[in-house]
């Protein structure tokens, strides 16, 4: 991805340059978006989109981490940071508009009799302690720990959701993608592991043969996610300081348009429109976008 | 450059593109060394408590996160499932080609033939696709949790199988005929023939088919990724997770930043340094047969 990424922003590091040496004009209709890479490659499909849509104007979008997407935003060094959670009460500087929400689900193989897992019992399944699933009222069968590569940003959120180091983490497979995770735990059925929530969805509705577990109660679906019911989700926000720009401010509506729900789902993230306007959903953002 | 100048101009310009494509294909693989060290210089060269070459080599434990990029056990895993795989494979395939040559009818030879270089073509992620949702369940049922180092090598040795059996039959076929009518002649059997005369002749291209097919099984990615649980740990039984060098890399260079990085730009250079051994070791072993092969 990050390839992909750096050739993409070499090839419009070019173009840029070829345009600004052109017209003076064309540095004025350039975005740069720089910060989390889970955020990064929806903005660089949504980028591409509005590019085709407004053929003078110029997305470029560099990862480099959340905690990068703030500081550029606050320096002034990019148009808009990318940051894949809320933003915290010393970050008030900075106005977020949220462009999707990425939530977590825990799932097991279908023919699991478990019906749901509190925190605490994941928790010592994750770290070892746990490893049978009739500790947890299950059939006697060896528990099978599958869990993200380092680096990805759901074993992140995971980490972060549980309060765990992933030294901690005891696994007995270790994955890629959200894909090999489902095959993974369909094709095993002492298997537990965790992907994103759209993926899920959408490979249980393909009668893929996994579960998905409800977290804290909450049954675990893009719809909750949505309605901002599920525990285990984060905000994918763009950040800004200040007043943004008149191109940067319909680059933004155009993110929290309908227009890109598609791409949101073909990421398997969330739209926060995908229920109604009149739910909670933009509650966290309503201000941010009422402003618009 | 051997023998005297040509003064053909034919001669002179084959020459001279040929020596403009080798400095090409020399100078890549210099530039692609040169930029593998220099990404991971920083952390090859470090004096810290978990950089430097020796802790990368030696390091049990792989948290990058954390700052501990020790790579010993996926070195011990790539060299494991390799060196599994081509201890399946070798036996398999060399039958594979003394069927095909000498005792398969025509048409089976045909057909067999066509099959092999078709399984010699399928995509790596073709095999562990398969792997993942057939092999890895059949293993599991049996000994959980099923991607195991016993799944890689296996999916490994079906992947290079074909490569060792086609050239294998390649370099039996360009043994010359003088070989058979001599030992015909001696009045040898067919089995006794094949192992005491043909193999023997055609060591050199069996080696370098194998070392072709023992690149390739170090080098696999995507199939061993899927199938071998990626779990980094010391290859110690079959049936427990492994994670190679190669999946390491492909699992973290999307999300990694820094030293992370570095430290994947360090694995790829290993991988560089021990194929490159490999080869340089085949290529001895091979030539000293060569030379004392007497009949070639």
């Amino acid at each position: 991805m990050n390839m992909a990424l750096s050739t993409k922003h070499g090839l419009l590091a070019l173009i840029g340059l070829i345009l600004s040496c052109s017209t003076a004009l064309a540095a004025s209709d350039r975005l740069s978006l720089t910060g989390s890479s889970t955020v990064a490659p929806l903005l660089l499909e949504i980028g591409k989109r509005y590019e085709s849509l407004n053929p003078a104007v110029r997305v470029d979008v560099q990862t480099g981490g959340s905690s990068r997407g703030i500081q550029d935003a606050r320096m002034g060094t990019a148009d808009a940071g990318m940051v894949s959670r809320a933003l915290k009460p010393a970050e008030k500087d900075l106005t977020p508009f949220l462009v999707a929400m990425d939530g977590i689900g825990m799932i097991v193989h279908q023919s699991n009799p478990i019906k749901a897992l509190s925190d605490t019992q994941i928790k010592a399944i994750y770290t070892g302690k746990i490893n049978n699933w009739q500790q947890v009222g299950g059939k006697d069968q060896p528990i099978t720990v599958v869990t993200k590569a380092e680096g990805r940003s759901t074993l992140e959120l995971f980490l972060e959701h549980f309060e765990l180091k992933n030294s901690q983490i005891k696994p007995q497979v270790v994955i890629g993608d959200n894909q090999q995770g489902v095959k993974t735990v369909a094709g095993n059925p002492g298997a537990i592991g965790y992907v994103s929530i759209g993926a899920a969805e959408y490979e249980h509705a393909r009668a893929v043969p996994i579960k998905l577990l409800p977290m804290d109660g909450k049954p675990a679906s893009v719809a909750a996610v949505a309605k901002g019911q599920y525990p285990f989700a984060r905000e994918l926000n763009l950040v800004v300081k200040g007043k943004p720009s008149k191109q940067l401010q319909d680059f933004i509506a155009f993110a929290q348009s309908a227009k890109v729900n598609d791409l949101i789902d073909a990421q398997f993230l969330v739209s926060p429109r995908t229920v109604t306007a009149k739910a909670k959903a933009g509650a966290s953002v309503g201000a941010s976008q009422a402003k618009q | 450059m051997y023998g005297k100048p040509s003064t053909s101009r034919t001669d002179r310009w084959l020459a001279a593109t040929l020596q403009l494509f080798t400095t090409i294909t020399v100078l890549l693989l210099i530039t692609i060394v040169g930029f593998l060290c220099l990404e991971s210089w920083q952390l090859i060269s470090g004096s810290g408590q978990n950089t430097g070459i020796f802790a990368l080599l030696s390091g049990q434990d792989w948290y990058p996160l954390e700052g501990k990029f020790g790579m010993g056990p996926m070195i011990l895993a790539s060299l494991a499932v390799t060196f599994g795989a081509i201890c399946l494979a070798l036996p398999i395939g060399l039958a594979c080609a003394i069927c095909l040559q000498f005792y398969a009818s025509r048409g089976i030879a045909r057909w067999f033939e066509l099959a092999l270089i078709l399984l010699a073509g399928i995509p790596s992620v073709i095999f562990g696709l398969w792997g993942l949702t057939r092999l890895v369940p059949i293993i599991g049922s049996w000994q959980p949790p099923g991607a195991s180092m016993l799944a890689a090598i296996l999916v490994l040795a079906l992947m290079i199988c074909p490569t060792v059996a086609l050239t294998t039959t390649a370099a039996l076929r360009a043994l010359p005929l003088s070989l058979t009518a001599g030992s015909e002649a001696l009045g040898l059997r067919l089995p006794t023939q094949i192992i005491q005369v043909y193999l023997p002749a055609a060591r050199s291209g069996i080696i370098s088919g194998v070392l072709l097919a023992t690149a390739r099984a170090l080098g696999e990615t995507m199939a061993v990724l899927m199938v071998a649980g990626n779990v980094v740990q010391n290859p110690s039984d079959l049936f427990s997770p492994v994670r190679v060098l190669t999946a390491n890399i492909a699992l973290e260079m999307a999300y990694a930043m820094g030293d992370h990085r570095g430290s994947l730009f360090a694995s790829g250079l290993l991988l560089t340094a021990l194929v490159w051994i490999l080869s340089l070791w085949a290529n001895r072993a091979s030539g000293q047969r060569l030379l004392r092969a007497p009949y070639v």
